[in-house]
């Protein structure tokens, strides 16, 4: 069993990185959802491997599982399923604003260059933040 | 212990923007102005808060909270030492003067929820900066980078957004790194618990020293994304530089988290008592440090625009930082601390006062060219000017001295001779860029025709609180240096704290600790 874990959280290591590196967002984005799954069983695996035994106490049983790999788990699998979530949104608004799905950007293009206009005041902010609110 | 011995005011620099952020979005998501006195008043309060801890930790010894009252090293701590109380209070310095600016100079309109991201990030600065276990550092990490993605994309456009998915998936890669480190961590010594894992580390048999060593190193490169050194370095000057000038700001602490991370780490962790493995970090950092303050001030000289200046210019100065973190002597702690408190606000200043020109330029931004002047030229050449000095490390302004406080205690080490080269020319380096940005932006600008009428030079009611807010930071510095007794004597206390990590232990783990070892 060992050997197949091991071989999985490898297989899936390399090919995350592989898709990585292809520098447009949709296979970074796969690759860095690999990366999240390699990593969580790297996790489980690092409470040594177990089986059928619980991670909680009871009366019946003959041995434990580390129950604390399991909660790092859990808690990965949230934030990388959220950071997945963030960087797909965000990777289409980029698409769809710049029209193209290349991770890098041009050099010396920049937000500051254009032109932002100074200071509103606090009445109109606020008016312009309600109508934002209102849709 | 019980709870009566439980001192509830170390949570609250991190529960206080925990309540507040969502009480912003939910209470108050259509009022700006609400939002704004709230967050202002908040990050006040945060300051008062930071204050009183930072009293505290000067006075005793370190300081545990066990969160739901479970002993460690089972449940999570909080621990306040001197260390943590002062990074606490940095941050909340810098918050103030960033809060007041965004809310002054009307950033926080240009999109939704600035405030409530904007305290969201606190507490996940205040939170790295608190805890006493790896796992709960990387999830305090996770939260402060959430919520500075949200902050980066404020005002949205194209550039920012792109800019903005490269960010994201450099700190996802960096997670997911973050996580193998401590998968291999937990592996190998069963804990997780930093001073617990100070006591395990040293007994590691030898045939488990390679594995250890490998988390070991794996959790520096993490640390090394965050403080953007070489070559993990290529992602702050895109990122930063599409950031909006208060969230850029903001971000100058956001490179110290990394280098907090890594003078606790490699202190208490991987430190003297560290058996085999002990000062790992140091062989590796001392030459990563010295590249990235050569790259880093190298691109001041050649940036094509000033914001990405400044960005070169923080990279070159978390070199400096981290060549005096690299030395791991007390000494030169107390530098690396100086100069961290310093290069945070020479970093904010700058970014703010950039954003200050920026507005002022119109078409023209922060590319370094001469264009017609605008509103207040003077004004903002004198606040370049200083922050400009500050960075380069020129008296009268704390970078000077902070320099001074890193040469000084590079004397002990045999590479000596490379570090004051380095620091000395890189400084020259810096002062040629600065001097070549200023003279373009406000000298040669002077002599391009302007079209219509002359632009006033009087500082309109409205645009004086950002440039108090400017003033602010360079009033740190100003601080920084006018006050350098007590607070180098502060930092020499911390020093001698991070050296003798015994104290922190049996605080954390308890009187007992050390009993059957």
């Amino acid at each position: 069993m060992e050997l197949l874990v091991a071989s999985a959280v490898g297989a899936m290591t390399a090919a995350g990185l592989y898709l990585v590196l292809r520098a447009r967002t949709f296979p970074v984005i796969v690759g860095v959802a690999m990366l999240s799954y390699a990593v969580n069983v790297f996790l489980f695996a690092s409470g040594r491997l177990a089986i059928d035994l619980p991670p909680v106490i009871s009366d019946t049983a003959t041995g434990y599982s580390d129950p604390l790999p399991q909660a790092l788990v859990l808690t990965a699998i949230v934030i990388s399923f959220g950071m997945t979530a963030v960087i797909v949104v965000l990777a289409l608004r980029a698409y769809l604003e710049s029209g193209t799905d290349a991770i890098d950007t041009p050099a010396g293009e920049s937000e500051s260059g254009q032109p932002p206009s100074i200071a509103p005041t606090a009445a109109s902010a606020r008016k312009s933040d309600q109508t934002e609110g209102g849709q | 212990m019980s709870d009566l011995t439980l001192n509830h005011w170390i949570l609250m620099p991190i529960m206080l923007p925990a309540l507040l952020a969502p009480i912003i979005v939910l209470a108050m998501r259509h009022d700006l102005v609400l939002q704004r006195i709230f967050s202002i008043a908040g990050t006040v309060a945060l300051f008062a808060i930071a204050l009183g801890l930072t009293v505290q930790a000067a006075n005793g010894p370190p300081q545990v909270y066990e969160l739901g009252n479970w002993d460690a090293p089972f449940g999570i701590v909080v621990v306040l030492d001197r260390l943590s109380a002062l990074m606490v209070l940095l941050a909340s310095i810098l918050a103030i003067g960033v809060v007041i600016y965004a809310a002054s100079s009307g950033w926080d309109s240009r999109g939704k929820h600035f405030h409530a991201l904007f305290q969201f990030q606190l507490m996940g600065i205040m939170g790295a900066f608190l805890t006493g276990d790896v796992f709960n550092l990387f999830v305090f990490f996770e939260v402060l980078l959430i919520a500075s993605y949200g902050l980066m994309l404020h005002g949205g456009g194209a550039a920012r957004t792109r800019a903005g998915v490269q960010y994201v998936a450099i700190n996802l890669l960096g997670s997911t790194l973050f996580l193998f480190a401590v998968g291999t961590l937990y592996g190998v010594t069963g804990t997780l618990n930093m001073a617990d894992l100070a006591l395990k580390v040293a007994e590691v048999p030898p045939e488990d020293q390679a594995l250890l060593q490998t988390a070991g190193v794996l959790l520096l490169i993490v640390f090394a994304v965050k403080a953007a050194m070489v070559p993990i370095h290529f992602w702050l000057p895109g990122a930063y530089a599409n950031a909006p000038g208060p969230v850029a700001a903001l971000f100058a602490i956001m490179t110290k988290v990394g280098a907090y991370s890594i003078l606790r780490v490699y202190t208490l962790i991987f430190g003297a008592a560290a058996g085999d493995a002990a000062w790992l970090a140091a062989d590796w950092l001392m030459p990563a440090a010295l590249v990235t303050l050569i790259v880093g001030m190298v691109g001041v000289l050649g940036a094509s625009g000033l914001i990405r200046q400044i960005c070169f210019a923080v990279i070159g100065s978390m070199g400096t930082l981290m060549i005096a973190i690299a030395l791991f002597t007390p000494e030169a702690t107390v530098a690396a601390l100086y100069y961290l408190i310093h290069s945070t606000f020479a970093a904010a200043a700058l970014f703010l006062i950039a954003d200050q020109i920026v507005a002022r330029r119109g078409q023209h931004g922060d590319r370094l060219h001469a264009a017609p002047r605008f509103p207040q030229t003077g004004l903002m050449a004198v606040l370049f000017f200083l922050g400009a000095i500050g960075m380069a490390g020129m008296p009268p302004l704390s970078g000077f001295l902070g320099k001074l406080l890193v040469l000084d205690a590079a004397k002990v080490s045999p590479a000596m001779g490379l570090i004051w080269t380095v620091i000395l020319a890189t400084s020259l380096l810096c002062i040629v860029g600065f001097a070549r940005a200023g003279s373009t932006v406000f000298w040669k600008s002077a002599q391009v025709e302007t079209h219509g009428d002359a632009p006033v030079s009087a500082l309109t009611p409205r645009d004086s609180v950002p440039v108090g807010a400017v003033a602010f930071m360079l009033a740190g510095m100003v601080a920084l240096s006018a006050f350098a007794g007590p607070i180098t004597g502060y930092l020499e206390g911390t020093a001698a704290q991070l050296y003798n990590p015994l104290e922190y232990i049996l605080a954390v783990l308890g009187p007992d600790a050390l009993a059957g070892r």
